[in-house]
């Protein structure tokens, strides 16, 4: 009893470092033992999996702020600690990160080479997200968002496609420029902050931040534009992320290049990392200069959703030489389009608006994961993805015709599934503040579905492909993998309430800070 | 009764909710078990899904009946919170009026016969269980969009039969056209429900987070849903914004272009979903907000219905294709409801929606016969078989007198009381003739296409002897459906009068029940005294079409390739459709994939490229040239030329250093010697 109650006193931290003792053990195994490894690592993801359903389960959901806190002093001389915890904002990305890592690595099957290196560096990525998630000290935050890059360069970079080299290092570079300017501001809250701090929840406070004027380069700085440069800066660093146009073009890249289980855990939890980031930071700690920059936010979220969806339609229409022709891309720029949605969702301030993109950043966890597995399925058989190559797979392949139809059914917003809830959400909350900018959005609506059922019709509808008449339906471990996000994707879509109820009280807080600014 | 059943065996739970739940959730069970294990049942399953609809059906009857006895003020209503957010609710609920239960009369009798009757249709098919799948999905939605008691939860209904309808449509998914037809209707209804979803956020923003019928309803009754947009007042513009919702599922012009298509899905679903209830959703979505719109709305849908109305009977006229004919067919019927509720005929335009969904959908099911027994769908190759299916051509002859709008069938009594609507509602406001005028036109049109279609189909000699000698009358589960039907067209059913003119009827006003259950809104309905104008135009319109199809297709005294060679502009228009589909591809689609196209490539090239890409030849050069600067500046000149300054001046300073102790000693003194001469200068 008494080690269980240690490891509830110290969950968060267990949560986030069974990876990394999963790395040491897989360290020592020997490199020819595949098998081996692979059963490793499922089994501690699923610890950490494990650990994350009893954050949930013992998670208040009434209470607002932060719960299983952490806090221990790293480094005294720069005030900088061990500082962890979780609210409703991050419990649903923990729950999110933990549970695509686990089905992940039973996608991971199919990776034949550098077994070893490859799920090393799986488990270092899924340590470091969590460690993202948990992070209550900018320092801290900084360190394990960074610590992510590595292990996704390499993945990329070594498990990739054609492209490989190339899609690590635009990724790796592009989201390298938008963390050196999160350093930039991050080492100014430091000392601007009275006393010195890098801590998020005290940064929060309104007393602690004292920007003051500043000159620099000759351009003389009032505190409102210092603080609106800061803000722009942290913007930036965190869109690069989302991806929000125009900083969106690494990512249908690395998508394309990167070994199915990576496109997974890309689209299913580092898109939300921007978003998660703007709500962490920015919005607390910025709140005027949020306000601020909201319309122009709102309306970055109609560039996605319209630009991500015409974007992902050319794929179909768009011969290959002419970069199009690819379905992992179709469902990169939907990513693109579905994170409008979530950009929407944050603009507005309002109840259903805010509720509707943090459970939007869930759902697109889920689909786009689901879709991603999906595309991966197919790939392993035929080794391509052009929209073009395929006809008619409907009839071979019965089952995974119908998991793909459910998956991009939810994706194009169909009632009954978990993104329709969302994106309703979001348009109710955004119409009350942004009618005309919400009018334009549900055009999005419309596109979506005319590109997902495209899609659908050239893979699996007219006659058969003679090509594929041995293809094989899909196997007890790809079902494995989808199955449990497909009953996700019904069950939030019938019944919400499991995940608005973790998120809504916190969510509540941070809008009223919002609005009083 | 109902209750009283329920309440026997379910003795612990609320009677009425327990019905509607089983009532609602048959069907989905019917799916679930279906999809997951109906191929391995017997028989495929197909008796899960009839089983399970015809529970659906029996419940609808005893609440029909409990209905008549408890009379048009019967109303039960339930709800529950589902999405409860800090200052945010939505509710789903059940609501339960007349109106209600005549639709889920409708839906699951209509859905029952075409389940028993797709055994018979469908049985060869590979696909067989996936097809009762999905037409008990459909039918799930349906029943959940009838009983849905917000807005909102209407919507989640929606569009899932609208999900229903795409699977059902490119059923046979190996034909192109299949495919492509359900893609198209799926996006173009769509589109109408994003105007509906507009329409919905409209009135939510505007009271606050309304969107249960009834709250709307007293919140637009009080006077409180204020707001102008570009001069339009704001409940007008939510009214047109959830008509175009209807516009799209039940197929109105513009959105009209799917209908046609969806006929590529099996027969009886196209009797289901194309004919009787899906569609006809759009009528029921404006019946239950009939309170809601304003006048100007209604004028919108009173011109939308009636144009409509002629236009697809219009294109009905020249098609060869027997169900294509059906499904202009419709979406001229459609069209007359709309007219009938944009006029202010609640009553007439409902009514129409109820003897429609009988007689249509028995007239699909009669093709699917033909169909069934002669392999074709092209008119041209049928002919003579009225003897060989006997069955099949007394039905469908009932049908389409019934759609004709002849005296003893239902069609004529709900037909008629629109058409004299739309007739009062024109003499009090003369400008707008045109409505009316388009309704008894399409009345003539109609009469002409469907005996143009039963003289072509039935009799004369047959066309294609191969086929001919094929043929053979089907198999009872499928003629029963079309006796049912058919019967249901007769008037006596709705009017309990032979010749279907109420004021005859035989058992008292239940005996009218759909007018008798249905309580029009606050004095909508206009006077009477117009009717009887309009009985005689319409009869005559009708006996033209009657007589023109007849002296054409049957006596061959007028020959139809002369008045094509005729009015061949007209023909030629009428076989194009109008051209409304190129229309469309020229001017909506075309120019959407160009800016497609021109969105990837200023993604590719500009953004990525030139914006982000750019940076690499930038940082190239700057690093090449530092690095050449590094190289040459620094590194060469700088460091090594220090050394080599050191070393060349070293190479000098060491010939100086000779070992010879006679020179050193001959420099120091000589240095001394200079030292002490400065000394003494200085």
């Amino acid at each position: 009893m008494t080690y269980l109650g240690f490891i509830r006193e110290h969950l968060l931290t267990w949560i986030v470092f069974l990876p990394v003792v999963g790395m040491a053990v897989v360290l020592f195994l020997p490199k020819e033992k595949a098998g081996l490894i692979r059963w490793t690592s499922a089994f501690f993801t699923l610890l950490s999996f494990l650990a994350s359903l009893e954050l949930c389960w013992a998670f208040d959901r009434s209470e607002a702020g932060l719960q299983f806190v952490e806090k221990m002093a790293w480094i005294p001389t720069f005030n900088i600690h061990y500082y962890v915890g979780c609210d409703g904002l991050s419990i649903t990305m923990i729950l999110l990160t933990t549970l695509l890592s686990f089905l992940c690595i039973f996608a991971s099957w199919s990776i034949k080479e550098g077994v070893k290196g490859y799920f090393l560096m799986f488990l270092l990525l899924e340590a470091g997200m969590l460690g993202v998630f948990v992070s209550l000290d900018f320092f801290l935050f900084y360190v394990f968002w960074e610590l992510m890059l590595l292990p996704m360069y390499f993945l990329i970079g070594i498990w990739g496609g054609p492209k490989k080299e190339y899609a690590a290092i635009k990724f790796f570079l592009y989201t390298l420029f938008g963390s050196v300017l999160m350093l930039v501001v991050m080492l100014a809250f430091y000392f601007y902050s009275e006393p010195h701090t890098f801590d998020l929840l005290e940064l929060a406070r309104p007393q602690i931040l004292k920007i003051k004027d500043l000159n620099i380069f000759g351009i003389a700085l009032t505190i409102v534009e210092f603080r609106r440069v800061l803000f722009i800066l942290l913007f930036i660093g965190f869109a690069i992320k989302v991806p929000i146009f125009p900083f969106h073009t690494w990512l249908p890249l690395a998508h394309v290049e990167a070994p199915t289980p990576v496109s997974v855990i890309l689209a299913g939890v580092l898109l939300k990392m921007g978003a998660y980031g703007l709500l962490r930071i920015s919005f607390p700690i910025l709140p005027q200069e949020t306000y601020w920059f909201s319309y122009a936010l709102a309306l970055l979220g109609l560039v996605n959703i319209i630009y991500g969806a015409f974007c992902a339609m050319a794929q179909i229409t768009l011969p290959q030489d002419r970069g199009g022709n690819d379905w992992k891309k179709l469902i990169a720029y939907s990513s693109i389009n579905h994170m409008g949605y979530v950009l929407l969702g944050m603009a507005v301030f309002t109840t259903e608006g805010i509720n509707g993109a943090v459970f939007q950043m869930f759902n697109h966890g889920l689909t786009t994961a689901m879709l991603f597995l999906l595309v991966g399925v197919v790939y392993d058989r035929v080794h391509h993805r052009k929209l073009d190559g395929f006809g008619g797979l409907g009839v071979q392949v019965p089952i995974y015709t119908g998991l793909v139809a459910l998956a991009s059914f939810a994706s194009l917003g169909l009632p009954g599934l978990s993104s329709f809830i969302s994106e309703a959400l979001v348009f109710l909350g955004s119409f009350k503040v942004y009618p005309s900018i919400t009018i334009l959005a549900t055009l999005g609506i419309v596109i979506n579905a005319a590109f997902f059922l495209w899609a659908l019709q050239k893979i699996f509808l007219g006659p058969l492909n003679a090509q594929y008449k041995n293809l094989a339906e899909v196997n007890f471990r790809e079902l494995f993998t989808l199955v449990p996000l497909s009953v996700l994707i019904l069950f939030f879509g019938v019944y919400p309430m499991p995940v608005l109820n973790l998120m809504k009280a916190t969510l509540d807080r941070l809008l009223t800070l919002l609005q009083a600014a | 009764m109902l209750e009283s059943l329920f309440l026997k065996f379910l003795p612990s739970l609320d009677p009425m909710t327990s019905a509607m739940v089983m009532l609602l959730g048959m069907p989905l069970l019917g799916f679930v078990i279906q999809i997951f294990i109906g191929k391995r049942l017997f028989r495929g399953g197909d008796w899960v899904s009839v089983g399970t609809i015809f529970v659906s059906f029996a419940l609808s009857v005893l609440l029909f009946i409990d209905l008549l006895s408890s009379g048009p003020q019967f109303q039960w209503t339930t709800s529950w919170t589902w999405i409860d957010l800090p200052h945010f609710q939505l509710t789903m609920g059940i609501l339960v009026d007349p109106v209600t239960i005549l639709m889920l009369l409708v839906i699951t009798t209509v859905s029952f016969l075409v389940f028993l009757y797709s055994i018979g249709y469908m049985h060869e098919d590979p696909r067989y269980s996936r097809y009762f799948a999905y037409l008990s999905f459909f039918s799930f939605s349906m029943i959940g969009l009838v009983l849905a008691d917000n807005l909102f939860a209407l919507y989640i209904f929606w569009e899932l039969v609208g999900l229903a309808s795409y699977l059902l449509i490119s059923f046979w998914f190996e034909k192109p056209e299949a495919a492509e037809a359900g893609k198209k209707a799926f996006i173009v209804t769509r589109i109408g429900d994003v105007g509906m979803f507009i329409g919905i956020l409209i009135i939510f923003f505007e009271t606050n987070g309304l969107l249960h019928f009834d709250s709307i309803f007293s919140y637009v009754a009080k006077g409180q849903f204020g707001g102008e947009f570009l001069g339009i007042s704001l409940l007008t513009l939510a009214g047109i914004c959830i008509f175009l919702g209807a516009v799209g599922k039940s197929a109105q012009f513009p959105l009209h272009i799917w209908l046609p298509d969806a006929m590529e899905g099996p027969t009886p679903v196209s009797a289901l979903i194309h004919a009787a209830t899906m569609v006809a959703a759009g009528v029921y979505l404006v019946t239950r907000m009939f309170p809601f719109f304003t006048p100007e709305a209604r004028t919108v849908i009173a011109y939308t219905g009636s144009f409509t109305a002629i236009f697809a009977a219009t294109m009905a006229l020249t098609h060869n294709d027997i169900k294509k004919v059906l499904a202009y067919s419709t979406i001229s019927q459609l069209g007359i409801m709309m007219m009938g509720l944009g006029v202010g005929a609640y009553v007439a335009g409902f009514f129409h929606l109820v003897t429609h969904a009988a007689f249509k959908a028995c007239l699909f099911l009669c093709a699917g016969s033909v169909i069934h027994a002669l392999h074709t769908q092209d008119m041209r190759e049928m002919g003579g078989i009225r003897k060989k299916m006997p069955i099949t051509f007394t039905t469908m002859g009932v049908a389409t007198l019934a759609l004709s709008g002849i005296p003893f069938f239902s069609g004529f009594v709900s037909k008629d009381l629109i058409l004299g609507e739309s007739l009062s509602f024109a003499m009090e406001n003369p400008s707008h003739f045109l409505i009316p005028l388009f309704g008894f036109l399409s009345t003539g049109l109609t009469a002409f296409y469907m005996f143009r279609l039963i003289f072509m189909t039935f009799y004369g000699e047959p066309r294609d002897s191969k086929k001919f000698d094929h043929a053979h009358e089907s198999p009872w589960v499928m003629t029963l459906p079309l006796i049912i039907l058919s019967l249901c067209s007769l008037a006596i059913f709705f009017t309990g009068s032979p010749l279907g003119l109420g004021e005859l009827s035989l058992w008292g006003e239940k005996s009218q029940w759909v007018k008798y259950l249905l309580e029009p809104p606050s004095s909508s309905e206009h006077p009477t005294s117009a009717h009887l104008y309009a009985l005689i135009l319409s009869l005559t319109m009708a006996g033209c079409g009657i007589l023109f199809a007849y002296l054409i297709y049957y006596k061959q005294t007028l020959s139809s390739e002369k008045i094509a060679e005729k009015f061949k502009c007209i023909y030629k228009t009428l076989t194009h459709l109008y051209w409304i589909d190129e229309l469309y591809e020229w001017a909506v689609i075309h120019n959407l994939l160009r800016l497609n196209t021109l969105l990837a490539h200023f993604d590719n090239r500009v953004i990525d490229q030139v914006l982000v890409d750019g940076w690499a030849p930038i940082t190239i050069s700057t690093s090449t040239n530092s690095g050449d600067f590094d190289n040459r500046a620094i590194d060469q000149m700088l460091v090594d030329g220090t050394g080599k300054v050191v070393r060349a001046s070293g190479k000098e300073v060491r010939k100086i250093q000779t070992g010879k102790i006679q020179q050193y000693l001959l420099v120091g003194l000589g240095a001394v010697c200079g030292i002490l001469i400065l000394l003494t200068l200085v």
